[in-house]
């Protein structure tokens, strides 16, 4: 028996999204009952490698059969969830979804820099957005999508908020690796040091494309750096 | 200008302002001109304050900023004075278009978020019911009808019938229903229940038979005990009336081959007056389906004499009582305690 098929039998029928350890114990368990099929045995000690290797293989297989059903994991947990573009139908069959209300954009934003720098202090969200958020914060800390994660080492130890599990099954993500162009938002801490800007600094006729910033150079010197074309930003 | 208005209030803070002036000039936000940024914010500002609007804390902030910046580039390179936290070479205009370009950049990321949190209100998961598998049928144990426990008592006194067939002994009555009442009291009190069969184990012959079983209508009269059938067919339990409850239903043991399925008229609860009236309306029932229980029919006969006598006794130690006292009060005392002993 492939495990992937086995692996496919049990998220079929699983109550709840199974993760890869609860999956790993049913495969232990059904080895090590006392009228354990010959059958089953040879999986009572898989490796959690093996079991997420041959749980993509099935996403990766399902999502090439472009069925109206994909292999889904969410926060870690694996199955099976509907395509989006079925929901007028699902809907119709199962009524609307029991969710909270939208977030608001201000949440959203908060949300944002929290999943990217977390564990982040409000002053440094404050910082990105340029407005209090103690409000959003709020919000977003009722709904348990973030939750503080410790203290600061700096003066006055401020609160360290991270994103939840439940963030991520919010908003559907495997992980927090998996929240989109994660690379290059987190690349920007937000307490560097700002470098200057061109040579030029104060002079009333600097032209604004003097203005343009080179982020490799202002990483790795002190110096003003000499201006120069720039990567454009998205 | 009503435009603004409108427009104000999708914006988070200065930033927000900041990046929809600049997409406005549509121009990279490297490439601003931040005088012109701000002349435009403070125009916005006074906007504000022209239509009543309550102007963030935030936005002044940005808006002096912006000033100082506006302000900064009027003077001349050498006559412009070192500020001190300027001293590490910062420059107000990059930090600035740093927090702009870094707050657009988690403005994106929200909005990014926005997609996927609209998506996956879309998407359902598989949710099985939990499958139940139809657990067995909790025993009922239904209680025992009075035929129920005749045709019980018929299949004991059989053996008995085998046994002396042709021959017939006669026996001296030792038995007595008080004596057995108390039997099947202290076999309940040791064990809690009992299998019907079990208590006719002992008895030699069908009068100790019969007066086993009379004194077990009787304690059923009392509501002293419960019969009970797990299930239909199989050997009525007997038992305390609370404890019953508890027990769990025993095997099927040799069942009465006659015995109906299980009759939901309680013994305990009818209101048959008497054992003696009870076991003769049995008997009945027994002459019509076999002739040769008429030997029953004696004994029975014989054991309700007995049990009648018993009664007589007790009314005339009344009698006497009454004789003796003869008061109306005592006389009433004792009725009351004679209606006490018979119900």
């Amino acid at each position: 028996m492939e495990l992937k098929f086995i692996l496919e039998s049990l998220l079929f029928s699983a109550q709840k999204p199974m993760s890869v350890k609860e999956l790993r114990d049913v495969l232990a368990n059904a080895a090590t009952a006392e009228d354990a099929e010959e059958a089953a045995k040879p999986f009572k000690k898989t490796k959690d490698d093996d079991l997420t290797a041959a749980l993509e293989e099935l996403a990766r297989e399902h999502e090439a059969a472009a069925r109206s059903y994909r292999l889904a994991c969410v926060a870690g947990a694996w199955q099976f969830v509907t395509q989006p573009e079925f929901s007028p139908w699902l809907k119709a069959l199962v009524g609307v979804k029991a969710r909270p209300s939208r977030l608001s954009q201000a949440a959203l934003e908060t949300l944002a820099i929290i999943a990217y720098r977390q564990p982040v202090t409000r002053a440094e969200v404050e910082q990105v957005r340029g407005v209090n958020v103690d409000g959003t914060m709020q919000t977003i800390l009722e709904r348990g999508l973030v939750e503080q994660s410790g203290r600061a080492e700096v003066v006055g130890r401020p609160a360290l908020y991270s994103t939840t599990p439940s963030f991520l099954e919010y908003f559907g993500l495997r992980g927090l690796e998996d929240l989109p162009a994660a690379d290059e938002l987190r690349r920007i801490p937000v307490e560097r040091p700002p470098a200057p800007v061109t040579a030029d600094a104060g002079l009333a006729t600097v032209p604004p494309e003097q203005l343009q910033l080179d982020e490799s150079v202002k990483i790795k010197n002190e110096e003003p750096p000499a201006p120069g074309p720039t990567e454009t930003p998205s | 200008m009503s435009e603004y208005k409108v427009q104000f209030e999708v914006f988070e803070g200065p930033l927000d302002l900041l990046l929809y002036l600049i997409k406005k000039e549509e121009v990279d936000i490297y490439a601003v001109n931040l005088t012109k940024l701000a002349t435009q914010f403070i125009e916005y500002i006074d906007l504000m304050r022209a239509f009543d609007l309550e102007v963030a804390g935030e936005f002044l902030v940005m808006a002096s900023t912006l000033m100082y910046i506006k302000s900064r580039e009027l003077l001349p390179v050498d006559q412009q004075v070192v500020v001190e936290a300027e001293e590490e070479g910062e420059d107000p205009r990059w930090e600035l278009i740093r927090q702009l370009v870094e707050y657009k950049k988690f403005k994106d990321a929200a909005a990014s978020l926005q997609t996927l949190e609209a998506r996956q209100e879309n998407v359902f998961p598989r949710l099985p019911v939990k499958i139940e598998f139809a657990a067995e049928a909790a025993p009922v144990k239904s209680e025992v009808g009075i035929f129920d426990l005749l045709n019980a008592v018929n299949s004991v006194l059989k053996r008995f019938q085998e046994k002396s067939a042709g021959t017939r002994e006669i026996y001296e009555d030792k038995w007595t229903v008080s004596e057995k009442i108390e039997f099947v009291l202290q076999i309940l009190t040791e064990r809690g229940s009992v299998r019907f069969a079990e208590l006719f184990e002992a008895a030699a012959n069908r009068a100790e038979v019969i007066c086993t079983f009379l004194a077990l209508l009787e304690l059923i009269r009392l509501k002293q005990l419960v019969c009970l059938q797990p299930e239909p067919f199989a050997e009525i339990e007997i038992g305390r009336p609370v404890l019953a409850e508890l027990e769990t239903g025993t095997g099927p043991a040799e069942a009465p081959p006659e015995n109906p399925p299980a009759e939901t008229a309680a013994v305990g609860s009818t209101t048959t007056p008497a054992p003696a009236e009870a076991s003769a309306n049995g008997e009945d029932e027994n002459q019509d389906k076999d002739d040769e229980l008429d030997d029953d029919e004696l004994d029975d006969d014989e054991l309700d004499d007995e049990d009648d006598d018993e009664d007589d006794d007790e009314d005339d130690d009344e009698d006497d009582e009454d004789d003796d006292e003869d008061e109306d009060d005592g006389d009433g005392e004792a009725e009351a305690a004679d209606d006490k002993k018979t119900q």
